[in-house]
């Protein structure tokens, strides 16, 4: 067929490729209706969903007032039962470097940075959110299995970037119940 | 038709040879955090030589490689000769110096900042004015594809604008308006603090303006791949585009729905709220509409081809196609990477899916693949194409050519699925090195052994690439004849204005940018109290 033979029979090939092409639009554009659906469902169903509000501090006085002094870091059992731990980055280690938590409880990480940008990821897990200072993030999760997870920064942090890595230590409900009876905040540095 | 064919050589060549040299460095990058090359304990040196790799190709090259191609598309589809030669070679200048004043810093060890910057890190202020520079020399490229249309307009009043200046035009008017979120970040943020003039930054804030750039720089990245997609292929192969129209839509949607979306790159941090995260998310989901329309006009085009040679049948088409011709078969490797990638970039997308997967190994994966792979490849195919013309040569090396695509192809590969599998187990991206001593981490170093294996199979394509290349500037003299592109089915004789200008997308472009940063940065310019020191790289 040369070009002169396809534009003889124009107007009708080119109603066929009109077409074809509307159909496969209308295709394209449902794929992406139903994955847009599909993210939102997921969202609202399983309660995946970023964190609401923007809460600030400020880097330079973590440690000397609020939430984040050094002596209110690591876990700590709330009276409804839920866990909440608090941890910072800086260059180039997390505090606490080792986190322990109870398996099969809620627990809300409470987080920032104390210098530049860095990130806390959960090897094996969905557990992954940045640290930028400045912010405080905060992440909820939740432990099926007990064991020791590694816990990088994710996000480059200077020369250092890849030696910073923490770890997360799951143990059973009653031995965390029991480590935390005395109240005060707990971790499992050096154990 | 090519009245300037040493500024596009120019061009050309500078962006091939600053590739070489950030390939080679990223062959050494994978080399020594190996388990095969563990040699090296000087994250130092790792961490600037990341730093020019990421700086060469997500600026310098792609950047380079569009507006020579840009100047000959100018050039030979509106068949008039370039105006504003001079200014042209300025902008090539001041790329040239703005590369220079960036590289001498990064390579003092003053600026490994990486090529996002990372605020409150903070780098020497040359390199940062070294960026400026070579953004500086695109936005003039961009003026001159903007005025060199309006004067061929004045000539062809109402005459469809040929397709490739189309695309070019709307490609340029992508960079111009991507490229305002980086530079609000370097003017108002970064280079006073670099400058001594402020010892405090806006983190939150930084990240927010870049990832307005981060994410359309990707399709500015594209726009040259397409072009050759819709308007040299075809050609390429003896076929024909199926639909102009369609091609002129796909472009006006990249230039609309690529901008508004770049705050998926933002799912994971503390100083954006739910709702704009949201919305991101799903205006990401509708860049997939101009690729899914793409992927469906060039298989029909490249059928076309097929069908005119004698193919039939319901697939017995794709044996009759030209599989020797190397355009044809950059074209299919560009097309598997993108749909690996592309359907990497759907995960992406998604917040809840993003969770596992965000900042790993898979995410360095995911942009290699496309960027490095599906359009990368096509860069090569554009400079086949071009070479000859530019040069007034014949490339008669085309068993090499085919041998160099394989390399490039099977080189991505063996690279970026490595990437991704470990990046489902949780490996962070940006290490220097691994512990592979540690139990929990030895069972990865397979994995980053093969990384390893496909860079160096990518730096011998890419070898092989200047090769060819160089040789072809030395091979006999031949008369390519004009330089052409493909024309459709129905090769239009009238365009609505719609698909024949830029302005009504371009407003809506920046409406939507407006709509959907002007809230979320507004906000956060506000909030008091979220600057924090800057901390000086290499600073003793
Ligand atoms: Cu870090």
């Amino acid at each position: 067929m040369s070009a002169e033979e396809t534009h003889g029979n124009g107007s009708a090939s080119a109603e066929v490729a009109a077409r074809v092409e509307r159909r496969w639009a209308t295709i394209a554009v449902i794929i992406i209706v139903a994955m847009a659906l599909l993210a939102a469902f997921a969202g609202i169903h399983r309660a995946t969903m970023p964190q609401p509000r923007v809460e600030t501090t400020d880097p330079s006085r973590i440690h000397l007032s609020g939430e984040f002094v050094e002596s209110n870091l690591g876990s700590v059992l709330e009276a409804n039962g839920n866990v909440t731990v608090r941890a910072i980055g800086q260059q180039y280690s997390f505090t606490p470097a080792c986190i322990v938590v109870p398996v099969d409880t809620p627990i809300t990480l409470r987080a920032t940075s104390a210098d530049v940008v860095h990130g806390i990821l959960v090897q094996g897990t969905n557990i992954n959110t940045m640290l930028v200072p400045g912010y405080v993030s905060e992440q909820l999760m939740r432990f099926t299995r007990t064991g020791d997870y590694l816990m990088p920064c994710q996000e480059f942090c200077s020369f250092g970037h890849e030696g910073m890595w923490g770890k997360v230590r799951v143990i059973d409900k009653t031995e965390f119940a029991d480590r935390a009876k005395g109240g005060g905040r707990l971790s499992c540095v050096g154990q | 038709m090519l009245a300037n064919r040493k500024l596009i050589l120019a061009h050309f060549w500078l962006a091939f040879g600053v590739f070489g040299i950030a390939l080679t460095l990223g062959a050494w990058q994978m080399f020594i955090r190996s388990p095969i090359g563990t040699w090296l304990s000087n994250p130092e040196l790792y961490y600037r030589s990341l730093t020019a790799h990421g700086t060469v190709m997500g600026y310098v090259f792609p950047t380079l490689v569009a507006m020579g191609f840009g100047y000959a598309i100018s050039e030979s589809a509106l068949e008039q000769r370039l105006v504003g030669v001079r200014w042209a070679w300025t902008g090539f200048w001041l790329i040239v110096i703005g590369s220079i004043m960036a590289v001498i810093p990064i390579a003092m060890g003053r600026a490994s900042v990486l090529y996002t910057f990372y605020p409150p890190l903070i780098g020497n202020v040359f390199y940062y004015f070294g960026v400026v520079l070579v953004v500086v020399g695109s936005w003039i490229w961009v003026a001159l594809m903007s005025i060199n249309l309006r004067v061929w307009r004045k000539a062809h009043p109402g005459a469809p604008v040929p397709l490739a200046m189309f695309a070019n035009v709307a490609g340029s008017y992508l960079w111009a308006w991507t490229a305002v979120g980086a530079a609000l970040e370097l003017l108002l943020q970064i280079i006073p603090v670099a400058a001594g003039l402020k010892n405090t930054i806006d983190a939150g804030l930084a990240r927010v303006f870049f990832s307005w750039t981060l994410h359309a720089i990707v399709y500015f990245w594209l726009v040259p791949t397409y072009i050759a997609y819709y308007t040299l292929v075809p050609r390429a192969i003896g076929g024909r585009i199926y639909s102009d129209t369609m091609a002129r839509i796909s472009f006006i949607l990249f230039l609309v729905v690529a901008m508004p979306i770049g705050m998926h790159h933002t799912f994971a941090d503390p100083q954006v709220g739910a709702g704009f995260k949201f919305i991101h998310s799903a205006f990401t989901a509708l860049v997939a509409l101009p690729t899914l329309l793409t992927v469906f006009t060039i298989c029909a085009s490249v059928e076309i081809a097929a069908r005119l040679r004698g193919g039939r049948g319901m697939f017995g088409w794709i044996r009759a196609l030209p599989w020797d011709n190397p355009m044809l078969l950059a074209l299919a490797f560009s097309f598997v990477m993108l749909g690996f990638g592309g359907a990497g970039g759907l995960i992406n997308m998604s917040y809840q899916l993003d969770a596992s997967i965000h900042n790993t190994q898979w995410i360095t994966g995911h942009f290699h693949l496309i960027f490095g792979g599906a359009i990368v490849i096509m860069y090569f195919a554009i400079a086949y194409d071009l070479w000859p013309h530019l040069t007034g040569r014949e490339l008669f090396d085309v068993r090499l050519i085919r041998t160099q695509l394989w390399l490039w192809f099977i080189g991505m590969i063996v690279t970026t699925f490595p990437w991704h599998w470990v990046g489902i187990l949780g490996m962070p991206r940006r290490m220097a090195y691994f512990d592979f001593g540690d139990p929990a981490i030895a069972p990865q170093a397979l994995s980053v052994t093969f990384s390893a294996i496909g860079g160096f199979i990518l730096l011998t394509s890419g070898i092989l690439f200047l090769v060819v290349l160089a040789r072809g500037m030395r091979a006999p003299q031949a008369d390519a004849g004009p330089y052409r592109f493909a024309i459709a089915v129905h090769q239009p004789a009238t365009v609505p204005i719609a698909l024949n200008t830029h302005a009504l997308w371009v407003a809506l472009m920046i409406g939507l940018t407006l709509t959907n940063y002007g809230y979320p940065i507004l906000t956060l310019a506000l909030t008091e109290g979220t600057s924090v020191p800057a901390v000086y790289v290499g600073a003793q």
